[in-house]
């Protein structure tokens, strides 16, 4: 049943699941899948900069990753700092946390314009991906 | 938007204290002073710079396209520094390729060049390099504030799948680092120029269209309106940098 609930919202697109996932307080406690991520597919996510886009903006303890941006904090600690469920608010849309921030809603297609013609109707990423993400990011703990 | 208080009057008179308290350094900042040494010597050398071919190049065309029958290179000076400027023919706002194209397919009756053309950018250029060294004044028509304002709108305007701003970047996080890049202050006046990244001369609208496939959003038209209206923007923006064309940026 479970199974099939997480398959049935994964049809909707991002701006219609977004809107269904359940917030508490500044958290999305449950999975967007019903399953846990793969914390290394998260990582390949984190570093790749047509998928993720991470370093672009962030760094984080990639030594061997040249070319790390600085437009926001360091995810080294993100970990220590957040929930597995404020991550992944993060991660869904961050936007529900501060208006104007820069960072982009990774499960969200609410709001946006001038979507590129390859890009419309998709999510950055995809619920899996998210929850690759976020298992990747609740073990950088400094 | 443009109350006299809160416009770009005040923007403009505070830039001026600014300027007497903290010295020069408070205005807009050329995207040529944040670039390595090497590269700021290569812009600088005519012998070095690539962009300076493609002037010579725009040179032997502005003869051979039949410009000197109407025009002297002379009085191509300063052009460059107030466009866009306001078409009454067309009854809005023209950039310096949209005049060229004018000239040739309405007053010389040829067919249209294409904008990121060879013979297109070699004319641009070298109309634009006649300007090397004058102060952007943009042009003070009145009918040109409301292009300004559309401009800036566009400017300040979240879009893509990443839902960034041209302000977000170039206003809120110039000097940060966007990965390997650094965020220049997003200056137009240097175009056409040299990228090392292009490995040839490129139009403003070009690099615009770069700046918004970047954030993963529909790129203008070549030539269209909004394009313009961005220019127009961004040349008030940087109201009294040189025109450094043609510029090498990396
Ligand atoms: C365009 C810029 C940008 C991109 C791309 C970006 N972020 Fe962010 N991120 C930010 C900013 C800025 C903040 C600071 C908080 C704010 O502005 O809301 C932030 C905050 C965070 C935080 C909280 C950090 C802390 O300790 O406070 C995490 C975790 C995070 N981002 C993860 C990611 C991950 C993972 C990706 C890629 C999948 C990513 N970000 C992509 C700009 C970005
Ligand atoms: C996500 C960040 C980002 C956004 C959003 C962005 N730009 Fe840029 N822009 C850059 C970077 C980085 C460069 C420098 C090029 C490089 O080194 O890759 C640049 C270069 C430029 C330049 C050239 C400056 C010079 O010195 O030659 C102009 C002009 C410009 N941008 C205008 C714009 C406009 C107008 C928009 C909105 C339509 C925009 N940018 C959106 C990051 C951005």
């Amino acid at each position: 049943m479970r199974a099939f609930l997480a398959a049935a919202l994964l049809c909707l697109d991002g701006a219609a699941f977004a809107q269904n996932v359940p917030v508490v307080g500044d958290a999305i406690p449950a999975s967007l899948t019903g399953m846990p991520g793969d914390p290394a597919r998260g990582r390949a996510i984190v570093l790749d900069r047509q998928r993720g886009l991470c370093l672009l903006c962030h760094s984080g303890p990639f030594p061997e990753e040249r070319f790390q941006g600085d437009l926001a904090p360091s995810l080294a600690g993100a970990g220590t700092r957040w929930s597995e469920g404020q991550l992944r608010l993060r991660m869904v849309d961050g936007r529900r946390l501060n208006p104007d921030t820069i960072m982009p809603s990774y499960f969200s297609t609410e709001g946006l314009r001038r979507v590129g013609r390859a890009w419309q109707g998709r999510t950055v990423l995809t619920a899996e991906e998210i929850e690759d993400v976020v298992a990747f990011l609740v073990t950088l703990r400094d | 938007m443009n109350h006299p208080w809160t416009g770009p009057r005040l923007a403009r008179v505070a830039l001026l204290l600014a300027v007497a308290v903290f010295g020069p350094a408070a205005g807009p900042r050329s995207g040529f002073e944040t670039m390595s040494p090497e590269l700021r010597a290569m812009q600088q050398d005519d012998l070095a710079n690539p962009g300076m071919l493609h002037v010579a190049e725009g040179e032997a065309q502005f003869q051979q396209q039949g410009c000197t029958a109407c025009h002297s290179a002379e009085a191509m000076q300063g052009v460059a520094a107030r466009y866009p400027a306001f078409d009454a023919a067309r009854d809005g706002p023209i950039d310096l390729a949209g005049r060229i194209a004018q000239c040739r397919e309405e007053r010389q009756g040829r067919a249209p060049l294409p904008r990121e053309g060879k013979e297109m950018l070699a004319l641009s250029v070298f109309v634009a390099h006649q300007s090397r060294g004058l102060p952007l004044t943009p042009n003070p028509d009145p009918r040109m504030e409301f292009v300004r304002r559309q401009g800036e709108a566009l400017f300040r305007e979240r879009r893509g799948q990443l839902n960034l701003s041209c302000g977000q970047c170039h206003d809120d996080n110039a000097g940060r680092r966007l990965a390997g890049s650094l965020i220049p202050e997003g200056h137009a006046n240097g175009y056409p120029l040299y990228r090392l990244e292009w490995q040839g001369l490129g139009s403003l609208q070009r690099r615009l269209r770069n700046c918004m496939v970047g954030v993963r959003s529909e790129p203008f038209a070549p030539g269209a309106a909004e394009y313009i209206a961005l220019e127009a923007f961004l040349a008030e923006r940087a109201r009294g940098l040189v025109v450094e064309t043609p510029a090498v940026r990396p």
